[in-house]
């Protein structure tokens, strides 16, 4: 439903979006994850067509974003970082404004403006003037703005900012419902939203996309090598001459040594099983085992690792 | 034009849910009547020549007032970027929030009839010329409507977005007065004569409509329109 190709902008003599292609389909949630600063706000702001691009294309529905930006906006549903609204309207003329704008037949308004009501949790404010309104009911009357002409592509900017803890579970638990038979494209900076909420992930860095996978795929990727710690109670000499015999093993660090019990760390072959060869190696050989664990590489190590090698 | 009447009804009623509205009409007929009432009854003259003569000034510091937040109030609180990717073309925008500045405009011009009505009242001013005024009038106001909006663009700054639409308009008017064309160069003066918004207000009130006057009015106001819609366009621009 998206096809991005290399999209290129820059303000001055800063890059803020370089080359950056992908492409994204209904059903799929979408995040883009990147330190500030990283040219997740302008990617999203050249697809919704509030800004151009210096070079490069992209198709949003199958319309071209420059030429038939009009259709494109039809089909988008937009909230960008940190909600803007106007503070002096109330909520119901809020949407009421949003359903004229968006062209809904007059049939249809009142009841999308309650659907949109229900949908978000917004029964308790509909009284109120925006300006009354808390963070967190803000955040949700944009996004309830987003929906209302129900577009079958959503792009949200870290809608879940400035959210507290159940507000922010809600909010993604409403994502992954909508980005069921949608495709919803949404940023954040937060690691947890993404792997809770994701089914691909594109990591951006200084306008780049640095990874473009699921969440397992990234942090699988990413690891090369599954890292075991293991304690076992025996000789040093003979467990290190048993390692130094192990295929699989790429290399290991003596940790320490306390009364008889030797503890090392295992670098380990990926998807080697390496835990459970050891064990079986430890039980052929004699030896009590004293501690057996094996580490897994998660998206926090992936995001650093990728953000941190384009920095330097 | 749905989107236009939307765009409208949506500015317009944000005039009269914040005080804008309330404090721009209270003022202006406040200071309006005063200026003109104190100068009535020693004339003692039943016309309303010096409310209409005053006009070009009151409006001044008036009307850029009322454009001002039209786009910098946008900028500056983000509600561009939401309004901007909704599926309308940006003219349709400007032109919409031009006719609900006029709107309030033409509100105040109409409250103002109560001075005309107590002129009639107390005498028997004559009817062509209060009727030229009036149209005169909104003709001069949408003008710096228009200008006003246009330094509304260029800023997310109200107060910029102020003195950028009061100088502009300030320019343009005084560029016509006589004072003026008397030191400008030979070969400025037909170009200076023509562009003076006070001239032409002064042509109208004497009470001659000539299409010229409102053709240079329409054209002032189309120009600056077209401006502002190329302002918000140049975020696009490559």
């Amino acid at each position: 439903m998206i096809e991005v190709r290399e999209l290129t902008k820059s303000y001055g003599p800063t890059v803020a979006v370089n080359k950056v292609s992908f492409d994204a389909h209904a059903g799929e949630v979408l995040g883009f994850l990147g330190p500030n600063g990283a040219g997740k706000t302008t990617t999203m702001r050249i697809l919704t067509c509030y800004l151009s691009a210096d070079a490069g294309s992209a198709t949003v529905a199958g319309y071209n974003i420059f030429e038939e930006s009009i259709e494109v906006r039809k089909r988008i549903g937009y909230l960008p970082e940190s909600a803007p609204l106007y503070t002096d309207m109330g909520v119901i003329e809020y949407l009421n404004f949003m359903t004229q704008v968006r062209h809904l037949p007059r049939s249809e308004r009142k009841e999308r403006i309650r659907a949109v009501i229900d949908i978000c949790g917004l029964e308790d404010v509909i009284q109120k003037d925006i300006g009354e309104l808390s963070k967190g009911y803000r955040q949700r009357l944009g996004l309830a703005q987003s929906l209302i002409h129900d577009p079958p592509i959503l792009i949200l900017d870290e809608p879940t900012s400035g959210l507290d803890p159940s507000q922010i579970i809600e909010i993604r638990n409403l994502i992954r419902d909508i980005g069921q038979e949608k495709l919803v494209l949404f940023s954040t900076h937060i690691l947890s939203e993404v792997s809770a909420t994701c089914s691909r992930i594109l990591i951006i860095n200084n306008g780049e996309i640095v990874a473009n996978g699921s969440p397992e795929e990234l942090a699988s990727q990413a690891k090369g090598e599954d890292i075991v710690h293991i304690a076992i109670r025996g000789s040093q000499e003979a467990i290190e001459a048993e390692l130094n015999a192990l295929e699989f093993v790429s290399q290991w660090t003596h940790v320490e040594t306390t009364d008889d019990i030797v503890t090392y760390q295992i670098n380990a072959a990926q998807d080697s099983d390496a835990a459970e060869a050891l064990f079986h190696v430890v039980v052929k050989n004699g030896w009590s085992l004293t501690e057996l664990r094996q580490e897994s590489v998660d998206l926090e190590d992936v995001f650093l690792n990728l953000t941190d090698k384009e920095q330097t | 034009m749905t989107n236009i009447t939307a765009i409208f009804k949506k500015e317009f009623r944000s005039y009269f849910n914040s005080p804008i509205a309330y404090i721009f009409i209270t003022f202006f007929l406040g200071i309006s009547s005063w200026l003109f009432f104190r100068g009535f009854f020693i004339q003692n003259q039943a016309e309303m020549r010096s409310f209409f003569g005053l006009m070009p000034w009151i409006f001044l510091f008036f009307i850029p007032a009322v454009t001002m937040k039209l786009w910098a109030e946008e900028k500056k609180i983000g509600t561009v970027e939401i309004l901007m990717t909704l599926p309308i073309r940006d003219a349709e925008v400007v032109l919409g929030k031009f006719l609900a500045s006029f709107a309030l405009l033409a509100v105040t011009v109409l409250l103002s009839l109560v001075l005309t009505f107590s002129v009639i009242y107390l005498g028997d001013p004559d009817g062509g010329t209060l009727i030229a005024g009036y149209i005169g009038l909104l003709l001069m106001g949408a003008a710096y409507l228009a200008i006003g909006l246009f330094a509304s663009t260029l800023t997310e700054n109200q107060i910029v977005a102020f003195i950028l639409g009061i100088s502009t308009c300030f320019v343009l008017l005084i560029i016509g007065e006589d004072f003026v064309l008397f030191n400008t160069p030979n070969w400025l003066f037909p170009i200076f004569s023509y562009l003076g918004l006070g001239a032409h207000y002064s042509s109208i009130l004497r009470g001659v409509l000539d299409s010229r006057d409102i053709i240079y009015y329409l054209s002032v106001i189309g120009f600056f329109l077209y401006l502002s819609t190329l302002a918000v366009e140049s975020r696009k621009w490559r």
